[in-house]
């Protein structure tokens, strides 16, 4: 299953995501992902996220597709030069994926192997483009190739971005390369997220706010310190701070912003971030 | 030395486009002994463009255009004629057409492919730096360098990992390299360049030494006193 067929029959798209393992225990993921399957229409395998080496996320996505579990194949360009890219999404859809999404990933610098050979040899415009190409039948030289790839290509954009202005002139470029959806980075501010919208909307791909549970006052404010385009309001670090359940009320903050934010996008990603067991809640009231 | 190559005259006239009137920009250090930005050469490009109906409204070879202080000294006098032009087409290295375009508050394009170190670094000293890639970029980055001033060599625009204009990588002491051609570009009213510019894709055969210097008497001789040497 595509996640643009959802998109094309109107209906409103929800993701999740699941983290491979450091090492080869393969079965907290594959709790993680049981308990957002019914609820979801696919899962994203993030690509050694933050730069920490774990197993592959082509590897991840083919056992949760063996499992009837649809995944969002994550591939970025640190780790593998041109040829290894290509040749790893043939082997994706040799596979049985259908769903990739581009990324240019993380600095080595930020992971557990900071001295290791940043690659960037493409990045996520050409990554995108390179995939379309593939599906038309010839590599990045132009070689044809016997059996082709016809995948759902999507791609990454920062709504809080500050200047945004550049954030969506390469939302134009990737668009202009093959992506046929986006998945954003956290959004906290449904009123930001509006004003993002109001220019994203006319660049035509479907857009899925990515949600993330919040934890602790601790947590959204680590998030504000460190984490690249994302901004969690005062009001909702108090909401979590006063909070006696917090669980209770991250579902009920992540509930509200989908509820507030469910009319001007075409779906939502959650990142649960090792609360998958409160998502179907989530979801439950926000009513979606 | 910073061996350069001159990129070829049409691609030259792509980067003017619409622009009447140019100055052009050379160097009498490493790009004068490569051929490319020393008097006869700056003359000669003066004639093609003059050729092709683009207004050359002065011309200058400063010594060391890689030195800022060098770039501004001997512009100085010139400061009107450098006013009155669209755009700077520079001559010489990397590094000297990101002095240029950090001395000179103004569009500039570059003439050249930096195509190999060929000895020290010239006269480094700011924090221009030029990754010999043979595919000058800098056209369609305000004259910012994205291969040695982004840590991820983006060349098609920023990552998501900036945070409040700082990389990802030494967010205390490193701005991100986009967010400074953001800042640059919209200085000049020139933001419409980044949604014009095409994909870029590296092309890492590039950084190669070409065949032609592999194939001069002077790489002969190099390559026989390194086995003289050895033997």
């Amino acid at each position: 299953m595509k996640l643009t067929d959802l998109f094309r029959d109107g209906r409103f798209a929800i993701t999740s995501e699941v983290a491979p393992p450091k090492g080869t225990h393969t079965a907290e993921m594959l709790d993680h992902a049981e308990m957002l399957k019914s609820r979801v229409s696919a899962i994203n395998i993030t690509d050694q996220q933050s730069s920490v080496m774990r197993l592959g996320s082509l590897a991840a996505s083919q056992i949760l597709k063996a499992r009837g579990i649809e995944p969002v194949f994550q591939m970025t360009c640190r780790d593998r030069n041109r040829i290894a890219l290509q040749s790893d999404l043939l082997s994706a859809w040799a596979l049985g994926i259908e769903n990739v999404l581009c990324l240019t990933g993380d600095h080595v610098a930020l992971g557990d192997f900071p001295d290791a050979k940043p690659v960037f040899d493409l990045d996520s415009v050409s990554l995108l483009a390179v995939a379309t190409g593939l599906g038309e039948g010839h590599d990045m030289g132009g070689n044809a190739l016997e059996g082709k790839p016809d995948f759902c290509l999507g791609a990454v954009v920062t709504p809080g971005a500050d200047p945004i202005e550049l954030q969506l002139i390469k939302m134009e470029k990737k668009i202009a390369a093959g992506a046929q959806f986006f998945q954003t980075q956290a959004v906290f501010d449904a009123e930001a997220f509006a004003r993002f919208m109001e220019q994203a909307k006319p660049l035509g791909a479907p857009v899925m706010a990515g949600i993330i549970l919040l934890k602790s006052p601790g947590m959204a404010r680590f998030m504000n310190k460190n984490v690249a385009g994302v901004h969690v309001p005062d009001s909702l670090i108090d909401e979590m701070a006063k909070a006696e359940d917090r669980p209770r009320q991250s579902v009920e903050i992540a509930a509200r912003l989908i509820r507030e934010i469910k009319e001007i996008c075409e779906g939502v990603h959650i990142m649960p971030l090792g609360w998958e067991a409160h998502v179907p809640a989530v979801l439950d009231e926000a009513g979606v | 030395m910073l061996v350069t190559e001159r990129k070829p005259i049409d691609e030259i006239l792509g980067f003017i486009g619409d622009e009447s009137s140019v100055f052009l920009l050379g160097c009498d250090g490493c790009a004068a002994a490569s051929g490319t930005g020393g008097d006869p050469e700056i003359q000669e490009l003066k004639t093609a463009l003059e050729e092709r109906d683009i207004e050359v409204v002065g011309t200058k070879v400063i010594d060391f255009l890689c030195q800022k202080a060098l770039i501004r000294s001997g512009l100085q006098p010139l400061s009107s004629c450098v006013a009155r032009a669209d755009s700077i087409v520079v001559s010489t290295c990397g590094i000297g057409i990101q002095a240029a375009a950090t001395a000179i508050d103004k569009a500039v394009h570059p003439a050249c492919d930096t195509i190999s170190l060929g000895g020290v670094r010239g006269e480094w000293r700011g924090e221009e730096r030029c990754a010999e890639c043979g595919q000058c970029f800098l056209e369609f980055t305000a004259g910012i360098c994205p291969l040695t001033a982004c840590a991820k060599q983006l060349v098609n625009g920023p990552c998501g990992g900036a945070k409040d204009g700082c990389c990802e990588v030494e967010p205390d002491v490193r701005r991100c390299a986009w967010d400074v051609i953001y800042e640059r570009l919209e200085r000049q009213g020139r933001m419409d360049l980044l949604r014009r510019a095409p994909m870029q894709v590296k092309d890492y055969a590039r950084m190669q030494p070409p065949p032609r210097i592999r194939g001069t008497q002077q790489w002969a001789v190099d390559m026989e006193r390194t086995e003289e040497v050895a033997t």
